[in-house]
């Protein structure tokens, strides 16, 4: 549909509006300081077989790395920077990290999936490396001196024997270009870059492993750390979208007048389904939106009502897509032949990513080229999708990144670089366009809800013999580069059903001779955009999962009148690692070995424990809950938390240890408290009063075990430890009061009803 | 639009506004405070937290003609990374931050409540902290944070 847009007043806008507090060179990207300039392919990417696209070395010999993954909160640049200050011999403080912008670094992946340290970790610290390598060859011409001869430290490099011959990296090469070729095959995520390059002995580490301090926080601290939020350019105007109340629906019309009171108020662009406005101040932005009379379509499909058709049509709907990770044994006759059989079904919410601060994006379209700052977690996946709408090269536009706020997913979708792309193409100069609370909690993609069915059969050894486990839930049809919000408003398709929800946590762990594991892909059939639009949300899909397979073990035990943590175990022999993280949250808790439940308590309030454990990616967690809840209300309390965690080698102790506190604590606040409420037209949690999570006065405290694998390669720490914190505070539910919850979040309602269902007097 | 004059940390300010402005888009548009952060314009969050003549409020809710009389402090008004208020530099040294988006509110309600309490217990500062969200879960460095900051043992 061709655009059309109603303009309401149109004054000097572009002269002196708003100071300038940050002000970017738009095109082309330079180097600053540095003499080097990159070397760009025909695609308008960095190519990363040259040196210097990596690192530039200043004459006072720091050193300035460039890397496409972005910090989102995690301290993912600050355990990079240390991997290549390590690699490279420089002093931590001496590094500086360039991140994000797509015109200055290289497509290395979007920053997703706890996979930023163990994929990008060794691309950076090859490339390092191979830095490294060159400054040594340079060195030796320098120094006369054979490269075996050369020894480095902090950024110097010296002639083993004598100290009076030696030469620093500024020296060497300050300001200048490497103009040296590394091999780099592949590309984004799997791109390897110099892998003939011998890296360090890690046994002779020195800043990896160390827990220093982040980067970026001190900025953060007094307002000088400028978010997304906090971008403005010169002449720049404030946009606010419309959404449409309900499913798809498409503006029948558009009555300016209801707005036309409002001062400063310029246009309002209507393309497709898609409608926003602009205002010179964004008071008056956000007064237009509020304002503005739309008279939308009547939908021609309703969603389900309520969670009880949501899960049926979890459950009969075709899939689209069967995956089978696990597929092994003869379960029909395992069954058949089993002692005792045992089945059950888990029901997992839709739940919020809820970033605290809303989207928000600035976009300077100007002809064919346009330039966007936003905090998306894959930049190269902005500029995609901000080509797409706009009908451009991709080479066309330059994607700089500023940070967002905490994501966990969320910003995989860059919806809002889109909506200031429109609006900033509709009204010739630059946009910012930021995303009411209520169009944040009503429009942003969702983590998908999950039905998980299990079946399991115990042998005569009191061992499992089979497990069947199916997980019905839906793929992300809102991530990536398939067609965001805006995009689908203004008639671009969907292109693909989704990505997958993962198939992990799902008793995978676990050694039974008969075992199958099924993710079953249930997409929506109805017109896009729908208010419960699908996407990553951390460790996707794995807490649901974990729920039904650690609660489903832990019934198991129960009849059996196991303890816990030693049925588990049972089942461990043949997994070292996942055995050893179990062992390690079960000692550090002091658990005391017993079944569960616990003994009935005479009083009102019930004490119990619970345990689970997973494996994600070649990570480990396990958690042991300690919980508090009151028979009579239902309210239920968790105490502490023990986290044991395995991420292979670490490289930022500290940093790892606040990822977990923070997986923790949103682990409890999911458990508890978070479930999306909708009927037959949309979302109706609307904001934090109807999807509350956990606040101050209900933070448990924690206790975390680190293990830590020198041998092994650094995996992330972002998803793991959030999987096993509802299923180990259920169990801990059950143990308090023999109350099985199946269904997330445990809300008083819910456990009153469970302990009702099994006698037991509230 | 109208003139309206602010105080705010410490200094005289003027601002050609909207009167029904929230205080919140005056700081961070017309003042270039990105201290305050938006979060829900319903004083559910607490991001956009600053102190007028001492009390935390939420600026996103407070029309800016109602603090014309008020000193007004943001986060700006306490330190700067080379001049940290010692709630800043507790923030730093118990690393208490992810991504920090909630921190302005942080720092602001927790300097209000040591300002009227010095020494608060643990359930005091949750107390004073429960209008506060956190998304990703850096509470409980937060509170450890705010403790050390009031010279108290972590």
């Amino acid at each position: 549909m061709k655009m059309k847009t109603v303009e309401l007043s149109r004054r000097q806008f572009l002269k002196g509006a708003g100071a300038l507090v940050v002000s970017f060179n738009l095109f082309p990207p330079s180097r600053g300081v540095f003499a080097a300039q990159f070397t760009t392919l025909p695609s308008g990417d960095i190519d990363p077989q040259s040196l210097d696209s990596w690192l530039a070395i200043s004459p006072d010999g720091s050193v300035t790395f460039y890397t496409s993954k972005v910090e989102i909160g995690t301290g993912t640049i600050t355990a990079l920077a240390q991997i290549m200050a390590e690699e490279l011999d420089v002093p931590f403080d001496r590094v500086k990290m360039v991140y994000g912008d797509t015109s200055q670094t290289i497509e290395q992946g979007s920053t997703v999936g706890s996979r930023s340290i163990e994929r990008a970790g060794p691309q950076l610290r090859q490339a390092a490396a191979a830095a490294r390598q060159e400054l040594l060859k340079l060195a030796a011409t320098r120094l006369g001196a054979p490269v075996e001869r050369l020894a480095v430290q902090n950024g110097v490099i010296s002639v083993t024997g004598d100290a009076t011959k030696k030469v620093s990296y500024g020296e060497l090469i300050g300001g200048k270009r490497f103009n040296a070729k590394i091999t780099a095959t592949g590309s984004g995520n799997d791109l390897k870059v110099a892998p003939e390059v011998k890296a360090k002995n890690p046994k002779d580490y020195k800043i990896v492993g160390q827990p220093i301090k982040r980067m970026e926080l001190p900025g953060k601290l007094t307002g000088e750390h400028i978010y997304a939020h906090d971008v403005r350019v010169p002449g720049m105007l404030h946009g606010r979208v419309v959404r449409p109340p309900v499913v798809n629906t498409e503006p029948l019309s558009i009555d300016p007048d209801s707005i036309r009171h409002i001062p400063s108020v310029m246009m309002i662009v209507r393309e497709g389904k898609f409608v926003g406005v602009v205002a010179e101040t964004e008071w008056a932005a956000i007064k237009a939106a509020r304002a503005l009379k739309v008279t939308w379509s009547q939908p021609t499909t309703k969603m389900p009502a309520n969670s009880d058709e949501l899960f049926a049509y979890l459950k009969n709907t075709k899939p689209t897509r069967t995956l089978k990770p696990v597929d092994k044994g003869n379960l029909a006759e395992a069954f058949t032949k089993a002692k005792k059989s045992y089945q059950a079904s888990y029901r997992w919410p839709f739940q919020m990513h809820g970033m605290i601060g809303p989207s928000c994006s600035v976009a300077d379209v100007k002809g064919d080229q346009a330039t966007v700052w936003s905090g998306p977690q894959g930049p190269f996946r902005t500029r995609a999708t901000v080509a797409a709408i706009l009908k451009i090269p991709e080479k066309n536009v330059r994607v700089i990144y500023h940070e967002a706020s905490g994501s966990y997913g969320r910003m995989s979708t860059d919806d809002c670089a889109e909506d200031a792309a429109l609006l900033s193409r509709a009204v010739g100069a630059p946009v910012r366009v930021q995303w009411s609370r209520r169009d944040e909690h009503g429009w942003e993609p969702k983590g998908p809800a999950q039905l998980d069915e299990v079946k399991a059969a115990i042998g005569d050894d009191g061992k499992l013999v089979a497990w069947d486990f199916v997980d019905y839930g839906q793929p992300w049809t809102a991530s990536g580069s398939t067609p965001l919000l805006a995009s689908l408003q203004v008639g671009i398709a969907p292109n693909n059903p989704g990505g997958s929800n993962g198939t992990q946590s799902a008793g995978e762990i676990y050694a039974v001779p008969n075992q199958k594991i099924v993710a079953e892909h249930i997409n929506w059939h109805f017109p896009e955009p729908i208010p419960l639009r699908t996407s990553n949300l951390r460790a996707p899909g794995d807490p649901a999962r974990c729920f039904a397979s650690e609660c489903f073990i832990d019934e198991i035990a129960a009849d059996l009148r196991v303890d816990p943590v030693e049925f588990r175990q049972r089942h461990l022999a043949e997994n070292k690692r996942g055995s050893e993280c179990l062992k390690a949250a079960a000692d550090k808790a002091q658990w005391e070995k017993r079944p569960s439940p616990q003994p009935p308590s005479s009083g009102n309030i019930a004490k119990g424990r619970g345990v689970a454990v997973t494996q994600r990616a070649n990570a480990y967690a396990a958690a042991v809950a300690e919980i508090e809840m009151n028979k009579s209300t239902g309210k239920v309390v968790v105490k502490r938390i023990v986290c044991s965690h395995d991420c292979g080698l670490i490289v930022n102790p500290d940093g790892v240890s606040n990822q977990i506190e923070g997986n923790v604590i949103q682990g409890v606040s999911r458990a508890l408290f978070e479930e999306v409420t909708f009927d037959a037209n949309g979302v109706t949690s609307l904001d934090w009063k109807s999807y509350p999570i956990l606040k101050f006065t209900d933070v448990p405290e924690i206790e975390i075990v680190l293990i830590n694998r020198p041998e092994m390669p650094a995996l992330g720490a972002g998803e793991p430890s959030i999987i096993p914190v509802p299923a180990a505070i259920a169990n801990a539910i059950f143990d308090a009061t023999g109350a099985r919850l199946r269904e997330a979040p445990f809300t008083p309602q819910r456990v009153l009803a469970a302990m009702k269902a099994v006698g037991q007097k509230s | 639009m109208a003139r309206i004059s602010l105080k705010v940390n410490g200094q005289a300010r003027v601002v050609d506004t909207d009167p029904e402005t929230p205080l919140l888009y005056v700081l961070r548009n017309d003042l270039q405070l990105n201290g305050p952060k938006f979060g829900c314009d319903l004083a559910q969050c607490g991001a956009c937290t600053v102190i007028v003549d001492g009390k935390a409020i939420r600026s996103c809710v407070t029309p800016v003609t109602a603090v014309q009389k008020g000193a007004i402090t943001t986060l700006e008004g306490l330190g700067s990374t080379k001049n940290m208020h010692r709630l800043q530099q507790a923030f730093v040294d118990e690393q208490a931050i992810q991504c920090g988006y909630c921190i302005n509110g942080m720092i602001m309600s927790a300097k209000a409540l040591l300002d009227a309490n010095p020494r608060p217990t643990d359930s005091q500062i949750k107390e004073a902290l429960a209008g506060n969200l956190c998304r990703c879960g850096t509470h409980v460095r937060i509170l450890r944070a705010v403790k050390r900051a009031s010279g108290q043992k972590v």
